[in-house]
């Protein structure tokens, strides 16, 4: 610690001294090692060793980095809309973001959960969590879109979610807000929180095959804040620990009024047993509304179904299914090691960090060594489940990952830095300041039965003087740093998409050779496809314009349009005919209350647009595709409400009467 | 540098037909094969998608010779890219109907702007069908040059001597084969 407050000294007192002379930070330059540049170095044309797919906060939505060179790749639609790639406007992606409020077309995503078989990443699927409308959402990483989102009824905001078991048996989804339950009154005074406001935590199953989500089960629980989880592993696998504050159960300034404890909790959930319990009929079902969306690649559109019911098992009722172990300061990250023996849990106002033995609780468990009870729940006794702790690691302890070599990484938002401890010793063996205010920390693999080393990536919430300024807002930015050898070594800076929450990396190998070149033309099921030139057509059926329209370098069949008039809604169904990887083709048109289309080879997506002016409206391809895309265009005429105007259409008619003027 | 440049073609060839990965492994910026390392997308590593009109060409075994010309013209890594093309393909029979040292003459490095030039006679940047083509029609050709279409009972002809026999789609285009070697206008 002397060691760390002296050079927190050189650094403050270097620090303005440098600033005056110069304006190049200086400090960060020294953090950096010579070789670094070298590091992190991929030379145009090659591949990055890692994927990394960050969550992007309150942007809604997911990007994927390529590790070590931080240089994005893309961003993934999942919870918002997103106008560059009509997810969210086009007719086959709306359902996605349907839920029990509607549409809602925003969301913040937190965190991160990379599918798994055995403990160790697979590369199939990734899951992320909506904090404000509860939902989970799972993302294919053979084509890195939303596949399906699941709405989380009894929850006032999913912030403990995803965080999945070995074998992706589940992911799961923790209220961060207690509330009323669904199915009761909840017009009741606020101040009623403690006899009206409960807490939930849902385990959601995923299809080995098609990782279709199901709401397995819902687990009532006592009407605190869940905070974050993970999943036992290897010895502890069938248990989920979830950490949780507010066990004050105050509602208002919570600053103030959920800090009055010395101890909130770690939730211990033994979920084989709650498995147990609901198939011995224990559950309740529930009467409750939930939106289900599953996006079909074949058909190319997602449907919404409402689902009216969720089993609920009753904490306080079953016994043998869940214990709170006490844990300084509300806690925040509850992290496991790869060996499932040791849970780590960090309370964001503690001056340690307590390390539970999964051993331990169990003893604890068989003795009843119980210090009482929590709302009908066993409390563990602190020092018959504490293996030890990490004194005085730093300030402000939030998340902790772990390498393959038996040490742990955690994040200090107070005290801006990583701090590497042996998981076995619990000390302190290095420390690196981060720029500035880390959250979440992420190493390749490291919630899992097998991290592979090499990196640290730190997520940042500030980044002040990191970046060329860009007025009031700035990036949120991410750290890499070496930790290949004893010490952590800063690698590099990148700027991230949204606000960084929790991040996954995982070896590029176990995605890129499955990743998705096109879609079969043949396959595609869309009902509003027209599968070649000769399929297109324009079609009135009543006030409905359905133009059914292909798209190849470089023309539309067909490009001119007539017979549309005032008062009817046109769908442009636009069927991508190439088959050539990387060849999209975007559509837009003139005054559109829409976004365009992005359709990729072989797909089909349809644009809804209701023309409010009599005119010829151009439309064309937005991606640049071709030599000719520049050509890549049409025509369409809107004529005014009971004009005579009839329904014709072509593409190279260049003769001035086949469309006459009528 | 003229070496490298010849050399040049035969590298695509490698890359096309040998495990494309294999570059993957050495850093680009270290490898002398850098300097010859192809700009386009005929490198690409790609089963899922079409053939391009170059890969349609050189799959067919009538065509070897057109194949070994668009090689020796440095004429595939522009076929390879998103075009798209229309490629007039004429047969190794339509080759052989041309007077006799020709083809030969053509393939010598001194004569490699006129067949640059009558190669790019057979192509046009766009993507046409049959459907798209009528009697009377012109075509803009890459070398700046016009064909004019006839179109008679079904049968498409260029320039009143080539005929279209048979159209394969590819990726970025079209390959029409066609039974005669197109010749560009003389200039004045």
């Amino acid at each position: 610690m002397n060691f760390s407050f002296k050079r927190l000294l050189l650094v403050a007192v270097a620090f303005p001294i440098v600033w005056l002379q110069s304006c190049k930070p200086k400090g960060t330059q020294s953090a950096v090692s010579g070789d670094a540049a070298a590091k992190v170095y991929v030379a145009p044309g090659k591949y990055d060793e890692f994927y990394s797919f960050v969550s992007g906060g309150f942007s809604g939505q997911m990007s994927v980095y390529g590790i070590p060179s931080g240089r994005l790749f893309r961003v993934i639609p999942v919870f918002s809309v997103d106008p560059e790639k009509g997810y969210g406007y086009s007719e086959e992606t709306k359902p996605m973001l349907n839920t029990s409020h509607g549409f809602v077309p925003w969301d913040d995503l937190h965190h991160i959960a990379l599918s798994e078989t055995d403990g160790i990443q697979d590369g199939r699927w990734v899951f992320a969590n909506g904090n404000n409308t509860p939902r989970i959402a799972r993302v294919d990483l053979k084509t890195f879109r939303t596949a399906e989102i699941i709405e989380i009824p009894n929850s006032g905001g999913n912030h403990s979610s995803p965080f999945i078991t070995e074998n992706s048996e589940y992911v799961i989804a923790g209220t961060r807000f207690s509330i009323p339950m669904d199915n009761s009154n909840g017009d009741v005074p606020i101040n009623t929180y403690k006899s009206n406001f409960k807490g939930t935590v849902s385990f959601v199953s995923v299809d080995k095959t098609t990782g279709n989500m199901k709401i397995a089960f819902q687990i009532l629980m006592p009407g605190v804040n869940f905070d974050l989880a993970r999943a036992g592993k290897g010895k502890s696998h069938g248990w989920m620990f979830f950490s949780c504050y507010n066990s004050e159960r105050a509602n208002t300034l919570l600053e103030v009024n959920a800090s009055q404890k010395d101890k909130d909790f770690i939730i211990a959930v033994n979920w084989k047993k709650a498995e147990e319990y609901l198939k011995a009929g224990k559950g309740q079902k529930q009467s409750v509304k939930y939106a289900h969306n599953i996006y079909d690649e074949k058909k190319h559109s997602a449907t919404s179904v409402i689902e009216t019911e969720v089993t609920v098992l009753d904490s306080k009722e079953l016994a043998d299914m869940v214990y709170m172990i006490p844990c300084p300061k509300s806690p925040h990250g509850c992290d496991t090691d790869p060996t499932g023996e040791y849970i780590v849990a960090s309370g964001k106002l503690a001056a340690t960090i307590p390390v539970f033995s999964f051993t331990k609780m169990q003893q604890a468990i068989a003795n009843k060594t119980f210090e009482g009870e929590y709302e009908g729940i066993p409390v563990l006794k602190y020092d018959a489940v504490l293996y030890g702790e990490v004194k005085k690691p730093g300030l402000g302890p939030l998340h902790t990952e772990f390498d393959d070599k038996g040490f742990a990484y955690t994040s200090f938002f107070v005290s801006s830095e990583i701090v590497k401890w042996n998981v076995k010793t619990l000390e302190v063996v290095d420390r690196v300041p981060t720029y500035y205010s880390i959250g979440h920390l992420s190493v390749p693999g490291g919630p899992t039965r097998k991290p592979w080393g090499k990196y640290v990536i730190a997520y940042n919430k500030i980044t002040k003087d990191r970046y060329l300024p860009t007025g009031p807002e700035l990036a949120q930015s991410a750290q890499l740093y070496s930790i290949e050898g004893d010490k952590m070594k800063l690698l590099l800076d990148f700027p991230t998409i949204g606000e960084p929450h929790y991040a996954e990396a995982i070896p590029a190998e176990l995605i890129m050779k499955n990743s998705q070149k096109i879609y079969k033309i043949e396959e595609n099921q869309n009902q509003f496809a027209a599968l070649g030139d000769k399929f297109a057509r324009v079609e009135r059926k009543g006030n409905e314009v359905h133009v059914y329209m292909t798209s190849i370098r470089s023309h539309f069949t067909p490009d001119n349009i007539e017979g549309v008039k005032m008062g009817d809604i046109v769908y442009f169904h636009i069927t991508n005919l190439e088959q050539d990887w990387d060849m999209p083709h975007g559509f837009a048109v003139k005054g559109a209350n829409n976004a365009e289309l992005l359709v990729m080879p072989g797909e089909t997506q349809t644009l809804a647009w209701k023309p409010e002016r009599v005119g010829i409206f151009p439309f064309y391809c937005t991606d640049f595709c071709s030599a000719l895309h520049q050509e890549m265009q049409g025509y369409i005429r809107v004529s005014p409400a009971g004009s005579n105007v009839q329904i014709s259409f072509g593409t190279g008619k260049t003769d001035s009467t086949a469309v006459a003027n009528k | 540098m003229k070496k490298i440049v010849r050399f040049f073609p035969i590298a695509v060839l490698v890359l096309i037909f040998s495990a494309c990965n294999s570059s993957n492994e050495s850093t680009a910026v270290e490898s002398k094969e850098a300097a010859v390392k192809s700009v386009g997308q005929e490198a690409v590593q790609d089963d899922v998608s079409q053939k391009d009109v170059v890969k349609v060409a050189v799959g067919s075994k009538d065509h070897t010779t057109l194949v070994a010309a668009l090689k020796q013209a440095e004429l595939v890594t522009a076929l390879s890219n998103a075009g798209p093309f229309t490629v007039f393909a004429p047969t190794n029979d339509a080759f052989n109907k041309l007077p006799a040292g020709t083809v030969d003459g053509l393939m010598k490095d001194e004569k490699k702007a006129d067949l640059q030039n009558i190669l790019q006679y057979h192509v046009t940047t766009s993507a046409l069908s049959t459907d798209m083509l009528h009697d009377g029609q012109t075509l803009g050709m890459v070398n700046g040059d016009n064909v004019t279409l006839s179109v008679k009972d079904g049968k498409i002809t260029l320039n009143g001597t080539a005929n279209i026999v048979a159209s394969v789609r590819a990726s970025n285009g079209w390959v029409h084969i066609v039974d005669a070697v197109l010749i560009p206008p003389v200039k004045n």
